[in-house]
Order: structure tokens, then C-alpha cells, then sequence
């Protein structure tokens, strides 16, 4: 895969305050990457200086090989920049703001490139009216639409669903995917785990200014112990029973009725375990499975940082 | 040329948020029409007789001053406005030439308060102001006043760049009022206590407001005329300095 994003060793302080300590990723070229970190993990610092806005104390960061420090006129010819707070103008119509954008980049027709857009990201009605009176999840929509102005490669979105509505934020999911689908880099930072695990091809974990992990959603999901089923059995004899059956090929622990088998999370596995249990006839009464999540990753990798520190 | 065709396309971006807010242009005006009918009808017999000629005619020039101190304060609102939004850094990242986004909050507010001086001036007229002043010396006040309104409006971007939030970010040209009323605008400064009048005789609106009365009364320039354009140019060059050194560094996001 072609590469789109190239960082290489990026550092910045505030002042005395360390916010990147040498972060370094590759984002493929149609790609989504998502970096997911807690507040003032260095998120939008990162973000920051990709779109040229904040200089690096010291690293390289290149944008479809574009170097972001030394040829930012370039690079921002190839981004565009969906901010933590909607950049829209609140004092235009969504026609007017659309138009604004187009103008700037010099396109031909604004009016045109305005209506398809109203059209694509379903603002027709509310077209002539004032941002002002948009809710969030339409102000969202709009300024996502002021981004694909120029047709940009990559597209940076700085938490593109905080504060949105779980409506609205399927709709900006949706909306995410769509883009990727249409050859477009989209690189969004996040601290919803579940965002990064639904859209994203790759995650970087950042924890106070560091990369500590970085992989796919199932990559980073095999970074935790596997996944597991617990049975509850009608007797306590039974699950000794099933104890001593099931010991032989997985590992168990159990706790008066109920019995806990970590497994690999393969559903033929799943079945080999309940045929075994079937023809030794020990039927449980109840199941679970214990899924692990990106929270269970996240949690885990940051407990891991404290205590390297 | 890049750099023109962006300013114009943010020119008329801000000139748009100017006409949607009527209100705004009518308190910009209200302010100096109302203090020129209260002198010329109220005070104005009492207070003419000390000017030695036409009391209208006396207080146009400092009204219309007036007018573009008052205006200001809108510009220094609007910036505001956009720098707490995200607004600001979208541009920043956009093949956007960096002069216009500042350039065009400038223009728009030159154009606007000049249309707002042309306003009061008419009511002026309709009040009875006068004036013989030829071609070249209205030509003169108004290259003077338009270099003013310039000057003022990079002061109020300044301003509206420090502003913490979007109400005080107008607060500054209450001061340049204040300086306006302690000038000879309403009255001679002769007239005044010795302390003012040193303050008043040094002051930058001063040699400003007397001058532009010269050109409307008399045709000529006078003799500040220097010494108002050395103030307006030197406003216009530290405020234009300062506005671009705080727009550096209040862009530079401090934020995660």
C-alpha cells in the first residue's frame, strides 16, 4: 500500500510541558487510522502540526511525501482540516459557507460545487438558512462538506463525534466510511474506543505523548487474554465434572457452580466445547461469553505505561 | 494576485455579517447623529457664540471622527467572533493566501465606516452644515479620513486579537471617544482648564479633528496637518505591527 501519512520521530513542548515525546506512524494511501488516546494525550497536537498549523521541535512528517514543515503551501493544497469545534461560520447560510470555501480554492463554479454538496450531505432544505440555527449533528455534516471542497487526499477529523448524538453519530460514521470508500486518507483522532474499533483499519494508542501500541482493532484485542466462557451448572458436582472433563484441553477455573474456559474465540472451538460437554452428558443452565474489548486493551496498555514510569 | 482574490473573497464574507446586522449600522450612526443635533440645537447657541462661526459647521468634522470611533468597535467584535471559532484555523490550513483573513476584516471595515460617515454627513447637511471647501480639499478629507479609518480599524483588530471574550473586545473605543470629547470637537480648548488644555493640545485627535475642520472651513489644510498625518500613520503602523504579532501568536494553538 501506498503510503499517504509518514511521521517519524515527532517531539513538541509547551513551554516545559512535553507533549510529544517521538511519535512516529504510517497511514496508507485510502486508508482510516485513527489515533485514540485520553484528553491531553497529545492528540491534537499531533493533528496540529500535520495540517501545518504548529511546528515540531523535532521529527519529520510528510503528507503524500510532502514535507509538512518545509512546503506547508503544498501540503495544505492536499488536506483539509474538520477541527474539535465546528469551523463553519455560524453568521452564513450552509449555501453561503459552501460557496466561502469553494471560492477560496478557486474553483469555477461555486454555485454548482454548493448545490451538489447540499445535495450529497442532505442539507437541501436547510440550505438557506442560517448556520446559527443548525443542531450539531447538521453543523457536523456541513463542515465535513466544507472539507471535501478541492477534493483533498487525506482528511484530518479531530474528534469528529464528541458531543453528538448517537443519531448523528452513526450518521458521521456512515459519512467516514463513505470517504475512505471514495479513495480519500482519513486520519481522526478519538477517545471512544468503540469509534476506532468501528471505522478504523489501523490504531495507534497514544498515552502521554507516545505511540504504546499500534495494530489493528483485532490485533490489539489479542494484546489482552483471550476471550472467555463461563457456564453456571445446576449442581456443584456437575461442575467438578465438567471441570475435570474440560482441564484436559483448555484452561479452566471454577467457583462453586460456575466454570470459566478461556478460549481463542473461534466459533468451531465454541462448538467442540459444547459437543464435549453434550456427550458426557453434563448440560449447563446457563452461558456467557466474555468478548475482550478495546477498553480491556486500553486499559491494560495504559496500567502497563504507569508502571514502566 | 492570489493574495487580492482572497482578500475580496473575505471581504465580502465579512461585509456579509455587516449588512445581516442592520442594527449594528444604526447604532453606529445613532450615537454621533443624536450628540450633533443635542450641540447644535441644545448647547449650540451657548456654546457657538465661542467659535467665532457656524456651530454646525464647527462640529461636523469632530462628529464625523466620532462616527469612525464608534464603528470600530464592530470590527474589533466580528474578529473576535471568528478567532473563538474553528473558523480561524480552517482558513489556516486552505491554499488561503495568510494576508487575507486579516485583510479582508480590515477592508470591510474601512468600506462600512466610511459608508457610515457618508450617512452622518447627510444628516449634517440636512442640519445646515455647509461648506465652500473646493474639489481638492474635499478630495483631501477624504483620503485623510479614509487613512484614519484605517489606522482605527487595525487598532480595533488589535484589540479585538487581545479580547478574551467578544464583549470586551469593543470596550477600547469608549477611550478613543474619550479622547474625542477632550479635543476641540464641541469646543475651543481655550475655553478649557489649563491642565486639559495642555493634555487636549497634545493629544492625537486634536491636530486630527482641527485638521479635517481646516480643509471643510477654509479649504486648506492648516497648520497640523503634519502632525495629524504623523499620528494616523504612526497608529497605523504599530497597531498593524501589534495586530500581526498577537494574530501569531494566538494562532499558535496551545490546546492537546
Amino acid at each position: 500500500m501506498e503510503t499517504a501519512i509518514a511521521v517519524e520521530g515527532l517531539q513538541k513542548s509547551y513551554k516545559k510541558v512535553e507533549v510529544l515525546k517521538g511519535v512516529s506512524f504510517q497511514v496508507g494511501k485510502g486508508s482510516i487510522f485513527a489515533l485514540l488516546g485520553s484528553n491531553g494525550a497529545g492528540k491534537t497536537t499531533t493533528i496540529n502540526i500535520l495540517t501545518t498549523l504548529l511546528k515540531a521541535d523535532a521529527g519529520t512528517a510528510t503528507i503524500d511525501g510532502v514535507d509538512v514543515r518545509q512546503r506547508p503551501e503544498q501540503v495544505r493544497q492536499r488536506i483539509s482540516l474538520t477541527g474539535q469545534f465546528a469551523a463553519v461560520d455560524n453568521r452564513l447560510t450552509a449555501r453561503e459557507n459552501l460557496r466561502l470555501i469553494s471560492d477560496l480554492h478557486h474553483l469555477p463554479d461555486s454555485a454548482q460545487t454548493a448545490a451538489a454538496l447540499l445535495q450529497q450531505f442532505n442539507l437541501v432544505d436547510a440550505a438557506d438558512r442560517y448556520v446559527q440555527t443548525f443542531s450539531g449533528g447538521m453543523r457536523r455534516r456541513l463542515d465535513i462538506a466544507m472539507s471535501l471542497i478541492g477534493s483533498p487526499s487525506v482528511i484530518f477529523l479531530d474528534e469528529p463525534t464528541t458531543g453528538l448524538d448517537p443519531e448523528a453519530r452513526n450518521d458521521m460514521w456512515r459519512t467516514i466510511k463513505a470517504l475512505a470508500k471514495g479513495g480519500t486518507t482519513v486520519f481522526l483522532t478519538t477517545q471512544y474506543l468503540d469509534e476506532a474499533d468501528q471505522l478504523a483499519d489501523q490504531i495507534a494508542v497514544l498515552h502521554q505523548g507516545k505511540i504504546i501500541a499500534s495494530g489493528t482493532a483485532s490485533e490489539l484485542k489479542r494484546l489482552v487474554s483471550g476471550s472467555h466462557i463461563t457456564f453456571t451448572f445446576a449442581t456443584e458436582k456437575q461442575c467438578v465434572a465438567a471441570k475435570a472433563l474440560l482441564a484436559k484441553h483448555y484452561q479452566v477455573a471454577s467457583d462453586g457452580v460456575t466454570l470459566s474456559v478461556i478460549i481463542d474465540g473461534t466459533t468451531s472451538q465454541v462448538a467442540q466445547l459444547f459437543a464435549q460437554l453434550r456427550d458426557s452428558h453434563i448440560e449447563p443452565t446457563e452461558f456467557s461469553q466474555k468478548v475482550p474489548t478495546l477498553d480491556d486493551v486500553f486499559l491494560k496498555l495504559v496500567g502497563t505505561a504507569k508502571e514502566e514510569k | 494576485m492570489q493574495a487580492v482574490k482572497d482578500t475580496w473573497t473575505m471581504t465580502k464574507r465579512s461585509f456579509r455579517h455587516i449588512t445581516r446586522s442592520v442594527d449594528t449600522i444604526i447604532t453606529v450612526v445613532i450615537m454621533p447623529i443624536g450628540l450633533m443635533l443635542l450641540f447644535e440645537y441644545v448647547f449650540g447657541g451657548a456654546l457657538g457664540q465661542q467659535t467665532g462661526t457656524k456651530y454646525i459647521n464647527f462640529i461636523t468634522p469632530g462628529i464625523i471622527v466620532m462616527t469612525v470611533a464608534s464603528g470600530i468597535a464592530y470590527a474589533a467584535v466580528r474578529l473576535s467572533m471568528d478567532m473563538q471559532s474553528g473558523i480561524i484555523n480552517r482558513f489556516r490550513t486552505m491554499p488561503v493566501a495568510p494576508s487575507s483573513i486579516l485583510g479582508g476584516q480590515a477592508m470591510s471595515s474601512t468600506l462600512s465606516n466610511l459608508f457610515s460617515c457618508l450617512l452622518v454627513l447627510a444628516v449634517a447637511f440636512l442640519a445646515g452644515f455647509r461648506s465652500s471647501a473646493s474639489f481638492g480639499a474635499w478630495l483631501l478629507f477624504a483620503g485623510l479620513l479614509a487613512l484614519f479609518t484605517l489606522a482605527l480599524t487595525w487598532m480595533a483588530l488589535f484589540f479585538g486579537l487581545l479580547a478574551k471574550t467578544m464583549e470586551g473586545a469593543g470596550a477600547f473605543s469608549y477611550l478613543v471617544l474619550l479622547l474625542i470629547f477632550i479635543s476641540p470637537t464641541f469646543v475651543p480648548t481655550s475655553s478649557m482648564t489649563h491642565v486639559l488644555r495642555t493634555f487636549a493640545e497634545n493629544q492625537p485627535m486634536t491636530p486630527i479633528v482641527e485638521t479635517m475642520r481646516s480643509l471643510l472651513s477654509n479649504g486648506t489644510a492648516g497648520p497640523k496637518l503634519w502632525t495629524a498625518l504623523a499620528w494616523i500613520v504612526g497608529i497605523l503602523v504599530v497597531m498593524y505591527v501589534a495586530s500581526l504579532a498577537v494574530y501569531k501568536r494566538r494562532t499558535i494553538t496551545t490546546g492537546n
